[in-house]
């Protein structure tokens, strides 16, 4: 149930906001593509975390992460723990299959700010970009 | 009965007869897209009932708008596609010797991913004993487990066809 989400309000402050999908499996890649098509954003989706390394590497930043675990080349927990170490301030947050509690932790512990297990509802989208732009604001008031 | 409908003095009744009909017919397709609708909520309803859908297969549906206008069947789609290359990778391992139980986890930890994305229960259930079968290394359940994976899998894609079939009918209809 969509209870209390307004997408179509939020979708208008979701606009500036970027987004980057990286999962290797093409049905969470449209699905997760089109959850977010659905809040207003346009994201970009790749196959893996060494795709999402390259990105960052390129200067190119994302206000949002959604990054899958397991994934062939670079599985999440490296990219996470990569993107970190080269200064990425993202929200990164994972988007686990395995949901043992010990497999979540190790990802947490690899630099994420939240971790979900997929698939991803309407709910845990609006929980995410509330947190979003609730940094934002946190931002604006220390620049000010 | 004709004589008397040309009568001057009937043609009152003529023009009510006409505007019954004309209406009757409009009433009847309201009639036919409301059973439409009907009858695709109900399929759903027992989806649900059935454990073969879980509730939140609704946001799936959500999703689709102007911009996707297909999206329920492309990802289900895609849903059959992955999970044909899957089982077919999956019975190739299980008829191997030895058996490479890894393999075997990593297909099926595939196979529940996009089962559980397209909020498909019952074979992303069947997928967690298959999973545990696995880990035990026990190869007679997970071929058991398998079976019934196979079984629910088959089922499901036969009732998402007519549901999907349904929608598509009631669709149609709305726009006569």
């Amino acid at each position: 149930m969509v209870l209390g989400i307004d997408a179509s309000s939020s979708s208008l402050s979701n606009k500036n906001l970027s987004v980057l999908v990286v999962d290797d499996d093409p049905l969470i890649r449209m699905l997760h593509d089109n959850y977010l098509k659905h809040f207003g954003l346009k994201p970009h989706v790749v196959e893996n975390g060494k795709e999402a390394v390259k990105l960052f590497q390129l200067g190119i930043y994302f206000n949002l992460i959604l990054m899958d675990n397991e994934m062939p080349i670079m599985n999440g927990v490296e990219a996470t723990k990569v993107l970190r170490d080269m200064g990425s301030t993202s929200m990164i947050v994972g988007v686990t299959s395995r949901g043992s509690p010990s497999e979540m932790q190790t990802f947490m512990e690899a630099g994420l700010d939240f971790c979900f297990e997929k698939p991803l509802t309407f709910d845990m989208i609006d929980f995410i970009l509330k947190e979003l732009n609730m940094n934002d604001d946190d931002d604006d008031d220390t620049n000010n | 009965m004709a004589r008397r409908m040309l009568d001057a003095s009937n043609q009152g009744l003529l023009l009510q007869f006409w505007l019954a009909t004309s209406s009757l017919s409009k009433g009847k397709t309201r009639m036919d897209r409301n059973r439409l609708q009907h009858q695709a909520a109900s399929m759903r309803r027992s989806l649900f009932d059935q454990g073969y859908l879980d509730e939140p297969f609704i946001q799936l549906e959500e999703l689709q708008d102007d911009a996707s206008p297909n999206f329920v069947q492309e990802i289900v789609t895609l849903f059959y596609t992955d999970s044909a290359r899957l089982i077919q990778n999956i019975e190739h391992a299980l008829n191997s010797r030895p058996i490479d139980f890894d393999k075997l986890d990593d297909y099926m930890h595939q196979f529940k991913g996009s089962s559980s994305s397209i909020r498909a229960k019952k074979v992303t259930n069947e997928c967690t004993v298959f999973r545990e079968y696995c880990s035990a290394e026990n190869a007679e359940g997970c071929m058991r487990s398998f079976q019934q994976v196979k079984q629910d899998y088959a089922i499901l894609r036969r009732k998402l066809e007519v549901y999907l079939q349904m929608v598509r009918q009631a669709a149609v209809s709305q726009k006569a």
